[in-house]
């Protein structure tokens, strides 16, 4: 009953109004899109019925097609390289007290979560431009240096929240056991790491699956991923097709996040 | 003696762990800005490019404009009214995730643990949502032909459906709805941490709701409302994709301007400039966000 009475206190006039609101406001658009995207209609303005044709237009599209293998690559790579620095680059930085210059270590690990998405992709456009033409190469190369660049910082911060709250006494006693450095770290620290390891290389995959500006910039001809492929479809008239592939890559982001969630959950 | 190697080399290890990532991020995120402060003092080339000559001209060209005929320096007006128009927008944009924010962070905090890790989630999924999708499902929220003017229209509100998509609102609307949950997500971790018997002490001090309020509660979260501002404030300036798709090309932001330097008006320097401008901007606000935090932090 106290506790009834403290929650009558808190509750401030509107608030919850004012937050069921703002929930309503959120899901309202994103739940007209994934409707749409069902819509038998061919006109984005008019209800036609129910029916999968901008799912089978859009899977039958090439254009889609390869934007879509495209994405998976890049965010599949980029993903393995950020995570494997970060891994690295976690273990560098985390239970080992502090050293001179880890400031500017986290400084740079960090760097692509404070510089504007534009600025970085200005750079990387000047940068990459100069060396296509220095070496004529213009494959997904460039594309995946970048994405695995910003992805760091989002690969590196579950890995250390996971190692700064693991027990050093395993490693211990595996050391104390003869065990040499390289052993303990395989068949102690990562197999305990790896919840961490695998919920950053989820997060660096649906940040990478997601970007749009630097892409937008970085990319050679014929390089789009989705949601470049979108944006330049804004342009043109609009069909439920890029609704059908915006619901796709939605239930990818939901999938992978309900698992990040159901892992590092299980950590607590 | 030995501990003084032993940090050394913990130094050492810690660098030499680290190397990968630094050099990954130095090639294709740090590294390359250092080549836009040196084209910012270059020339135009004459299709795209730059011509290497030392010139400040990109930097005087973001605020001022040199008459071709006569040479008269005049402010240019055009420049300063996108820079106007951002920062306005983004001010805008903070102050409404601010108002719909609080309540929502606030109604999180109080449910019970259950309620409160769904309640989190589903702000968390937006979150993670591509930000070209949201922007798009707003766009057709409010397009004219869209569910808001279609709901307007039926109930007799409206005769005609109201041009809100590529105007200066709609842009404004989109930000706001982009940007909400990183206005929610800092409040939340300061409101959590907020011991709500201190409000009932407070109570029990014969104090007023707005005394509670002003005296006990916004303290304590201060670290929080600064952050989510900050957190909001700076990715709405530097602000492409919402202003792009909803702006409709006519009502640019500084990201946009800069973009167009890259395209079109072909005027790297210029290009380069502005965006050192953003990023100074940007930078200012986080220090002032990091140095308010490290105040207020009762660990220290």
């Amino acid at each position: 009953m106290a506790r009834r009475r403290s929650f009558d206190v808190t509750r401030l006039p509107g608030f919850t109004a004012i937050a069921i609101l703002a929930f309503v406001l959120l899901y309202a658009p994103i739940v007209t899109l994934v409707i749409y995207s069902f819509n038998g209609s061919s006109s984005v303005n008019l209800w036609g019925g129910f029916s999968l044709q901008w799912y089978r237009i859009a899977f039958e599209n090439e254009a889609v097609q390869s934007a879509a293998v495209r994405s998976f690559v890049i965010a599949a790579s980029a993903s393995m390289i950020a995570t494997t620095v970060a891994t690295l680059a976690a273990l560098g930085t985390t239970r080992r007290g502090k050293f001179p210059g880890q400031t500017i270590i986290y400084v740079m690990i960090n760097q692509p979560l404070m510089v504007p998405e534009i600025v970085t992709a200005v750079a990387l456009l000047i940068f990459f431009a100069s060396i296509k033409i220095a070496t004529g190469y213009t494959g997904l190369g460039y594309l995946i240096l970048a994405h695995s660049a910003f992805c760091v910082p989002f690969a590196y911060l579950p890995i250390r929240a996971r190692l700064e709250g693991m027990d050093s006494a395993m490693e211990t006693a595996a050391a104390d056991l003869y065990a040499s450095p390289v052993q303990t770290f395989r068949h102690i620290t990562l197999p305990l790491l790896m919840p961490g390891v695998l919920a950053g290389a989820m997060l660096a995959f649906v940040i990478s699956l997601d970007d749009v500006i630097i892409t937008e910039f970085v990319k050679s001809a014929g390089q789009d991923t989705l949601p470049t492929y979108m944006l330049g479809q804004l342009r043109r008239a609009l069909t439920p097709e890029v609704n059908a592939i915006s619901t796709v890559l939605l239930a990818v982001t939901i999938v992978i996040l309900t698992a990040f969630f159901l892992m590092t959950r299980k950590r607590d | 003696m030995r501990a003084k190697t032993h940090r050394r080399s913990k130094g050492l290890n810690g660098w030499l762990l680290s190397l990968p990532a630094l050099v990954l991020l130095l090639i294709a995120a740090s590294g390359p800005l250092l080549i836009v402060v040196i084209y910012s003092f270059l020339e135009p080339g004459d299709y795209s490019g730059v011509r290497w000559t030392f010139s400040t001209d990109a930097w005087f060209r973001i605020l001022f404009q040199r008459d071709i005929f006569d040479g008269t320096v005049s402010l240019a007006d055009a420049n300063l009214s996108i820079f106007w128009r951002s920062v306005k927008l983004s001010l805008a944009t903070t102050l409404i995730a601010f108002v719909l924010g609080l309540p929502t962070a606030w109604f999180i905090a109080t449910r019970t643990p259950a309620a409160r890790a769904v309640w989190l989630f589903l702000i968390t999924i937006p979150f993670w949502t591509n930000l070209l999708i949201r922007t798009f499902a707003i766009m057709e929220v409010i397009r004219n032909q869209g569910l808001m003017n279609t709901a307007l229209i039926n109930l007799g509100l409206i005769e005609t459906p109201i041009q809100v998509l590529y105007t200066d609102t709609a842009v404004l609307i989109g930000m706001a709805y982009v940007y909400l949950p990183l206005m929610v997500l800092p409040l939340f971790a300061a409101i959590d941490r907020f011991d709500f018997k201190l409000i009932e002490a407070g109570y029990d001090l014969y104090a007023s709701r707005m005394g509670v309020l002003r005296r006990v509660v916004l303290p304590i979260i201060r670290p929080g409302i600064v952050a989510g501002c900050i957190l909001v404030f700076v990715p709405s300036l530097g602000a492409y994709v919402t202003p792009r798709v909803l702006g409709g090309g006519k009502n640019m932001m500084i990201g946009n301007f800069i973009e167009l330097q890259f395209g079109q008006g072909q005027n790297w320097p210029l290009g380069s400039a502005l965006s050192m401008v953003l990023l100074i901007v940007v930078l200012a606000a986080l220090l002032i966000y990091t140095r308010v935090s490290s105040r207020d932090d009762p660990n220290g």
